[in-house]
């Protein structure tokens, strides 16, 4: 991290620590839109990490959102705080202006003809807040108003909003942009992969500080090696989960990151599956409760292990294009990369 | 609590043809070798090709030129040594002292001891082995007992080593021998040795056969074996210190994750001709977590160029590398089946044959699984 990433992540990290109390995520998740937490992101321009600054963003890297969207997961920001980031980079890409207000992202099956959009988009990241959902129809970015929706109401696991989004006609703009073979699902699949890194780090440390508290026989439950090696388990997942995302990233500075997305959401998954086990482990029958927050993190990553792509999908594709290329490739392809 | 980090670390441009020269001679050398002999990687020993490695300026390769180095950058070693394990080149004779004993000379030995010794190491011609655990002395090794006691010139060692991988091939063993005992504090009172395993009455080096039948690692006895006083590596009693930080070069190599990798190359030659989704899902998992434990090694080589401590870092990386070397025949034989073989069959199902008879080693070798863990475990102040 450079010095302007510490202070981005310290700035983040700090106000997100500060605002998403136990009491705003149980709110959110009893169906609660917290507004004036979203104006704050707003007012900090953190969804827009990834906008141009001539249309008010701060013009960062991936690298610079893959914090902003490590503390979204970390924190469990109950909002589409990285779906906005997604939604305004590809909005940038294409040259369209972003508009204010709560913006989403849209995977679905879209026709767009004469500027009207129709189609339906299933699972919809706070469908019903969002002003505008940002959807790619072939090879367009296209910006849609959300005022005149129908929105069928559902959430994931971990209660945040996923409606079904139904467009007929919509009035909407759009432009054209080179972008990879299912490009929403891809980028979507990088924005969880760096939410899960962020997520699994707060496991990792919310899990050795319990393991610390925490006395039985007369000693922190920390000091058992049984308990021990579980956690070394759980941190070292957490990193592999954490440079996965960003490599990914990074990649995607320099261009095509699809295969490094894939890899980064496949670890996350495998890392996610095994270090909720842990936590919960660890924690004991209180982590089960609804009452201690450990299920803020263990429910978003079992959502979003499988959120735009399980890990298993990815895997599929991935191995695909391995197996196709041949065996011998694959070393120069990987130290290529 | 930020217990360990790992940034991203991208190897310099200039790399780049560098790895083309390694190909090009891995192709030209390695032709005619059958996959299950590469399979052996690091494990593999041949001693022209030692030799060869040392004239094309590739072992010893950061180290100054006035100890047969080259002063290259780190970099330019891990491309190196990640092209000669993904080959499975042959490179075990000069392994040790390359990656362990010539970077410990260089830190701790004497002026003497360097320009005698890392310029034979260098040219791929002088070949160490590590005296440190005993039938007593596993993962704790702080229990060394093995005792060096001071005598005229000199210091008489008495005990045995075991486990101790290349000994018959060594020219040098680094011993840790015991030189003064507190029953209070095991871990003072070790010391460092420079042997020569070629000279030194006294010793009695003894094979020992591995599950598969090889004989790889040897059991070493020392009777009233002399050390010369000048061959003393460090200070005396400094032994424990100096170990510990030895470790962290043992653990930190790309040959922490990719020593079941020619099996991965073989398993994708298989399912070129199977085809479908079941070995693909699979292929493309090993792959993901190919590439993370790949950057993951990279950031500890980045660390070791800005001359930091990546010490809990490699063991992470030698954690997680080791599950997933060992993984890899549990997952070829879920995906194809085919019986492991020794001697006949295809290409994967001898390489399956010898790796699921040696992967039990890859959690016990330079630090056991549950000792890492306890390192990571203090790491993140638990202990």
């Amino acid at each position: 991290m450079n010095e302007l990433q510490k202070i981005l992540a310290d700035s983040v990290n700090g106000l997100l620590a500060e605002r998403v109390t136990k009491d705003l995520i149980q709110k959110a998740e009893d169906g609660a839109w917290p507004q004036a937490l979203w104006n704050e992101l707003e007012a900090n321009g953190l969804p827009r990490v990834l906008a141009p600054e001539a249309q008010g963003g701060a013009g960062g890297t991936w690298a610079d959102a893959a914090i902003v969207l490590k503390a979204a997961g970390r924190h469990v920001a109950p909002l589409p705080l990285a779906e906005a980031v997604l939604a305004h980079w590809l909005l940038a890409q294409a040259g369209l202006a972003a508009p204010d207000g709560v913006l989403t992202v849209m995977e679905g099956d879209f026709a767009l003809a004469g500027g009207k959009l129709s189609g339906t988009a299933p699972r919809v990241p706070w469908g019903r807040n969002a002003a505008h959902g940002v959807a790619l129809v072939g090879a367009e970015v296209v910006l849609a108003p959300l005022a005149g929706a129908a929105i069928a109401q559902d959430i994931n696991v971990a209660r945040e909003p996923r409606d079904a989004v139904t467009l007929k006609d919509a009035a909407v703009q759009s432009a054209s942009v080179t972008l990879p073979k299912n490009a929403l699902r891809l980028y979507g699949a990088l924005i969880r992969a760096c939410q899960m890194a962020g997520a699994l780090d707060y496991l990792a440390e919310q899990t050795v500080a319990y393991a610390n508290e925490r006395t039985q026989f007369g000693k922190p439950i920390g000091k058992f090696q049984a308990i021990q090696q579980q956690l070394a388990v759980l941190a070292t997942q957490a990193a592999a989960a954490g440079i996965a995302a960003d490599h990914a990233c990074a990649s995607l500075n320099k261009g095509d990151a699809a295969f490094e997305i894939a890899v980064a959401k496949i670890r996350a998954d495998d890392a996610s599956s095994i270090a909720t086990s842990i936590a919960h482990q660890v924690h004991g029958a209180i982590g089960f409760t609804y009452e201690h927050g450990l299920h803020f993190a263990t429910r978003r990553l079992w959502s979003w292990r499988a959120e735009f792509g399980a890990g298993a999908e990815w895997a599929e594709s991935l191995g695909r294009e391995t197996i196709s290329r041949g065996a011998d490739a694959l070393w120069p392809y990987v130290t290529a990369r | 609590m930020q217990a360990f980090r790992f940034d991203l670390c991208e190897l310099p441009g200039e790399t780049k043809g560098l790895r083309d020269d390694v190909r090009a001679f891995l192709e030209k050398e390695l032709a005619n070798v059958p996959a299950v002999t590469r399979a052996q990687t690091w494990s593999g020993s041949d001693l022209e090709f030692s030799r060869k490695m040392g004239a094309k300026g590739w072992i010893a390769m950061t180290w100054p030129k006035k100890y047969g180095g080259h002063e290259r950058s780190a970099f330019d070693r891990y491309v190196v040594l990640e092209e000669m394990l993904a080959a499975g080149a042959p490179v075990g004779a000069h392994w040790i002292g390359d990656r362990q004993s010539g970077p410990l000379l260089m830190r701790f030995g004497t002026e003497e001891q360097r320009r005698k010794i890392l310029p034979r190491v260098a040219k791929g011609e002088c070949y160490f082995c590590i005296g440190m655990s005993e039938p007593d002395s596993g993962s704790d090794l702080a229990a060394t007992r093995t005792r060096a006691e001071k005598v005229e010139g000199g210091y008489k060692v008495n005990g045995t080593k075991l486990w101790t991988s290349g000994a018959h091939t060594a020219h040098y063993m680094i011993g840790l021998f015991r030189t003064h005992l507190d029953p209070q504090n095991k871990h003072a009172g070790l010391t460092q040795f420079l042997v020569d395993m070629k000279t030194t009455e006294g010793i009695t080096v003894r094979p020992i056969k591995d599950l598969a039948g090889k004989s790889h690692f040897n059991e070493v006895v020392f009777q009233d074996a002399f050390v010369p006083d000048d061959m003393m590596v460090g200070t005396e009693g400094g032994g424990w210190n100096q170990v510990t930080a030895e470790l962290a070069f043992e653990r930190s190599g790309p040959e922490r994750y990719l020593s079941s990798f020619i099996l991965m190359v073989e398993m994708i030659r298989e399912l070129e001709k199977r085809g479908g989704a079941e070995g693909a899902r699979e292929i493309g998992r090993l792959v993901a977590h190919l590439v993370t434990l790949r950057q993951m090694s990279l950031s500890v080589a980045g660390m070791l160029d800005k001359g930091e401590n990546p010490a809990l870092e490699a063991s992470v990386v030698k954690d997680l590398g080791a599950i997933f070397e060992q993984d890899m025949p549990v997952r070829a034989h879920e995906l194809l089946g085919l019986e492991p073989t020794v001697g006949a069959g295809s290409d994967y199902e001898q390489v399956l044959g010898y790796l699921t008879q040696t992967t039990p080693s890859f959690s016990l070798r330079g630090g056991t699984r549950e000792i890492l863990r306890g390192i990571i475990a203090r790491g993140l102040g638990l202990r």
